[in-house]
């Protein structure tokens, strides 16, 4: 008990001085507020960028709120928020009241987010999926009746087939259903389901008649044990790959996210700061929470683009 | 004077009596009301749960996805799982653990059976986690050499891994009951010319049976509340089967992924913990109970 009371305070006279450095190192502390709201999806990287962030200008409040893309453009487009997170482009629709309400914005790309649909390295007969194949596999009327692999394709195995993904507190799972049954959440429920992707991992690698997704990162880790399946785009067959998610040929389970930013909200300085400490460690943070950083020159850019658009609305 | 401090000494003696006295039962009661809290807890949850399920749905419904899209609160592929899994490991534990407490208590040297016992024992005092991986790692891979199609997850090696786990529980009580039969009816058996092995297996064991049959429903038990190994090896995927080498998830894997989850309090998918908390309670209450009965029963009846 005594160890632990000491150790308590000795953590608590350190976690003081760190607060202390911190302060001072911060070259011209600012102050304020700003505003987040948008993709879930987007969320993980901002929370990482914001929390980061908070150890160099403390003072400065970020809120982030996660009311789905098209809720947080709804909101960025009545001025209401400073920054809004997308894992889309913003719609004509959306663009048309931002007009009406003299928002000018730019939009930033800040990542890539792609997903790997696999299977065991015995299994010899699938070669690649379409989109219809997933969504006939994953789709909330499959379950009970999509039990085996020759419903699927006839010349595949009359073997029953056993699924793996993410459950459904993941981001991952609303991006895959959004992706391939078309509305975000909704799934078979008879499946597999871990947040914990090293589960995911195991239940695949040890089981031949087996199919999962889960994001490419975990797959990278795992190469040995898993086969990677090629998704049909609707004109070739791609894998998942750095490569193919950056030049956006792996559709649709990859796409690229963005925050975009208002001009009004350029004025105030901790928000032009936030931003640029956003784009300069969107990269790492963005690996760290399990999605694909874009090429450094891109990052770069971005950076320039973003100059330029505050110079002009100074 | 004298009289006094004598007084005083049986006095003091009292008081220390009361004091003990009153603090056994106090932690009697202790435990007499953490078990009422725990089981008010279960049922004002579990209340709660079935007012918005019916309770017919949730004993005949084969489907249970709380956490999806189509909801669907079937017990019964929790239940089947726990069931197969819990059989599997009896299959394995009980020939196993009933030969060696035959062989302990009947034909081991004396001083063989005293380091062996406690050996046994050992068994279960490893970290049930450790089985759950052993189960994962060695077990399983092991197996698909000779059962190809085995799924990476599966309620068999769970099972057999679960029932090397309580091969002490029957072995141990089992031995206990048998090495406890009188020597009178030992002798009498070999006075009427009965060998060793007809001894054994046509007095003893029949005389001890009270005692076995108790360590098997202690064994069942254990095996139905046993949590981490089948959380690690045997799946996580409500599935109404009987099929040992498909993934499978008991009851109690199934509060364990809940709990990890990020399920909102009150709501009614954090309330399906209590549902099925409750029925693995009803389950092993039930078995303690029929357990219980059995051991006063054939104890007046042999003794």
């Amino acid at each position: 008990m005594k160890k632990i009371v000491c150790f308590l305070s000795l953590a608590l006279v350190l976690s003081a001085c760190g607060d202390k450095k911190e302060k001072k190192d911060g070259a011209g502390a600012m102050t304020g507020t700003i505003q987040i709201d948008g993709s879930s999806t987007v969320f993980p990287i901002t929370e990482a960028v914001a929390e980061e962030f908070r150890s160099e200008q403390p003072d400065v409040k970020v809120t982030i709120g996660v009311s789905g893309t098209g809720g947080g453009f709804n909101k960025f487009s009545r001025g209401e928020t400073n920054l809004s997170n997308a894992s889309r482009p913003i719609k004509d629709k959306e663009i048309a009241i931002c007009k009406e309400n003299n928002i000018n914005y730019i939009e930033l790309e800040v990542a890539y987010d792609g997903l790997a649909v696999l299977v065991n390295p015995e299994n010899t007969w699938v070669d690649s999926f379409t989109v219809e194949e997933l969504k006939k596999i994953w789709e909330p009327s499959a379950q009970g009746t999509i039990m085996k692999w020759n419903q699927i394709r006839p010349e595949w195995p009359n073997e029953e087939i056993h699924l793996y993904g993410p459950g459904v507190a993941s981001g991952t799972y609303d991006y895959f259903t959004e992706a391939v049954v078309g509305k975000s959440g909704s799934s078979r429920g008879d499946f597999t389901a871990s947040e914990d992707d090293h589960v995911l991992v195991q239940g695949i690698a040890g089981d031949k008649f087996s199919l999962g997704f889960f994001g490419l990162a975990y797959y990278e880790e795992n190469k040995d044990k898993l086969t990677l399946i090629g998704v049909n785009n609707g004109a070739e067959v791609v894998k998942p790959s750095l490569q193919s998610v950056k030049n956006g040929t792996y559709t649709p389970l990859s796409r690229p996210l963005f925050i975009y930013v208002n001009s009004t909200s350029v004025k105030s300085p901790e928000v032009v700061e936030f931003v640029n400490y956003y784009i300069d460690n969107a990269g790492e943070l963005a690996t760290d929470v399990g999605y694909i950083p874009l090429p450094a020159d891109l990052y770069a850019k971005q950076k320039e683009s973003f100059k330029t658009f505050v110079e002009n609305n100074k | 004077m004298p009289d006094f401090s004598y007084f005083k000494l049986s006095y003091m003696r009292k008081i220390k009596e009361l004091i003990i006295e009153k603090s056994l039962l106090a932690s009697a009661l202790i435990t007499i009301a953490v078990t009422i809290g725990i089981i008010l807890v279960l049922s004002i949850e579990a209340v709660q749960f079935f007012s918005e399920v019916s309770i017919f749905d949730f004993f005949t419904d084969t489907q249970w996805t709380p956490l999806f899209t189509e909801k669907h609160f079937g017990i019964l592929p929790l239940l089947s799982g726990t069931l197969l899994t819990s059989f599997i490991a009896i299959a394995v534990a009980l020939p196993i653990g009933l030969t060696i407490s035959i062989y302990l208590s009947e034909y081991a040297p004396r001083n063989f059976r005293k380091t062996v016992k406690p050996l046994l024992e050992l068994l279960a005092s490893i970290p049930t986690v450790v089985y759950g991986f052993f189960a994962l790692i060695v077990v399983t891979p092991f197996l698909q050499e000779f059962i190809p199609n085995l799924a990476g997850f599966n309620s068999l090696s769970a099972g057999i891994v679960m029932g090397i786990m309580i091969i002490p529980y029957i072995s141990s009580i089992s031995e206990d009951a048998l090495h406890a039969v009188p020597a009178s009816l030992r002798e009498a058996s070999y006075g009427m010319g009965a060998t060793k092995l007809q001894t054994a297996f046509k007095v003893i064991v029949p005389a001890a049976s009270s005692g076995i049959i108790v360590s098997i429903i202690l064994a069942i038990s254990r095996a139905i509340g046993e949590t981490m190994i089948v959380a690690i090896a045997a799946g996580q995927q409500p599935r109404l089967t009987l099929d040992p080498t498909v993934p499978v998830e008991t009851i109690t894997a199934y509060i364990v992924q809940v709990s990890l989850g990020d399920v909102q309090h009150g709501s009614l998918e954090y309330r399906t913990i209590f549902a099925a908390g409750i029925t693995l309670f009803v389950f092993t209450f039930l078995l303690n109970t029929i357990s219980y009965r059995i051991r006063k029963k054939y104890q007046e009846k042999y003794e």
